[in-house]
């Protein structure tokens, strides 16, 4: 049985349609789910994709966290289902706390479009269960404010339990530590501000997000309950 | 009773500006010598009913802790009246 893949749609997303495309041609099952529910409707994976939710007022990602579906994602985290937020739902991740650290406008103020190298550095996490550390991932970004920073403290944190699951190869936007990704405690939270569903086939200039999709519908799998 | 509320959102100390450090940057080609320090906040206004001046402030920092600032990059400062 597959898993089924719920990809949130916020007033303002622009990338849900991409990953419902890309987990779809992995086998698995993908739905939207409006910001406005305040049920998930039993899906086993929770995709918060790119874009600008809520039109990025205020900061990327503030007005999203008040959505009346992210309470049901908070538990669905809590609970230890997957939850995955890419670029824009990285934003919103760590506007709602499950993910520590905040995501500043990019270094030098230019917003970033183009396909960058990413260091793998865990397996040990929702999106990377199926890649070896160390493998370097191509992989589009497409963003403004991807810079992410957290306190000090923080960092040592996320270096000591090895929750930084990605990093760039040559860092375009300063990012503390060249951080890309990061996991939670639990390690079913993973935020990314590069888009794997952008790179699901040759055609459109690499495949490297398949693999890191399989490992999303795994994990899904691994963590429904009963 | 209604208050008048100005809460200035500013990057914390140490927290990179690029938008300030652009604009001081451009500064010296628009013949404007002699500056320096430029950081870029936000502003916004709002009123806010409450039964005294201390309540409207207490609500408003709340306001700013859950909502209008992000406290790991960012600090408010609240005028009142």
């Amino acid at each position: 049985m597959a898993s089924r893949v719920g990809v949130v749609l916020f007033p303002g997303s622009n990338c849900e349609h991409d990953v419902v495309a890309a987990i779809e041609g992995l086998g698995g099952t993908a739905e939207l789910v409006w910001h406005g529910d305040r049920s998930l409707h039993g899906v086993d994976v929770v995709v918060l994709p790119g874009g600008f939710a809520h039109g990025d007022y205020l900061r990327p990602g503030a007005i999203a966290r008040f959505s009346p579906v992210m309470a049901a994602v908070t538990d669905h985290a809590a609970a230890g289902g997957v939850v995955i937020g890419i670029c824009n739902g990285f934003q919103v991740l760590a506007e709602a706390g499950l993910l520590p650290g905040a995501l500043q406008k990019n270094r030098g103020l230019k917003f970033l479009c183009r396909t960058v190298e990413l260091r793998v550095e865990t397996a040990r996490s929702a999106l990377t269960t199926e890649v070896p550390v160390g493998t370097i991932l191509h992989v589009p970004i497409n963003h403004f404010e991807g810079n992410y920073t957290c306190s000090p403290e923080t960092l040592a944190e996320l270096r000591a339990d090895e929750r930084v699951v990605f990093r760039y190869v040559d860092n375009p936007n300063g990012s503390i530590d060249d951080i890309a990704g990061i996991c939670s405690t639990g390690r079913n939270v993973v935020g990314l501000m590069p888009h794997p569903e952008r790179a699901c086939d040759e055609l459109t200039g690499s495949a490297d997000g398949r693999p890191l999709l399989r490992s999303l519908l795994t994990a899904g799998l691994a963590t429904r309950p009963g | 009773m209604k208050f008048p509320v100005l809460v200035e959102v500013k990057l914390r100390e140490g927290i990179a500006d690029p938008q300030g450090a652009t604009i001081e940057r451009a500064l010296p080609a628009l013949g404007f010598a002699g500056v320096e320090g430029v950081r870029v906040g936000k502003a916004i206004r709002f009123m806010v009913e409450a039964p005294d001046e201390t309540a409207a402030r207490a609500l408003v920092t709340k306001l700013c802790e859950r909502f209008l600032t992000n406290p790991v990059i960012e600090d408010a400062d609240i005028t009142v009246g």
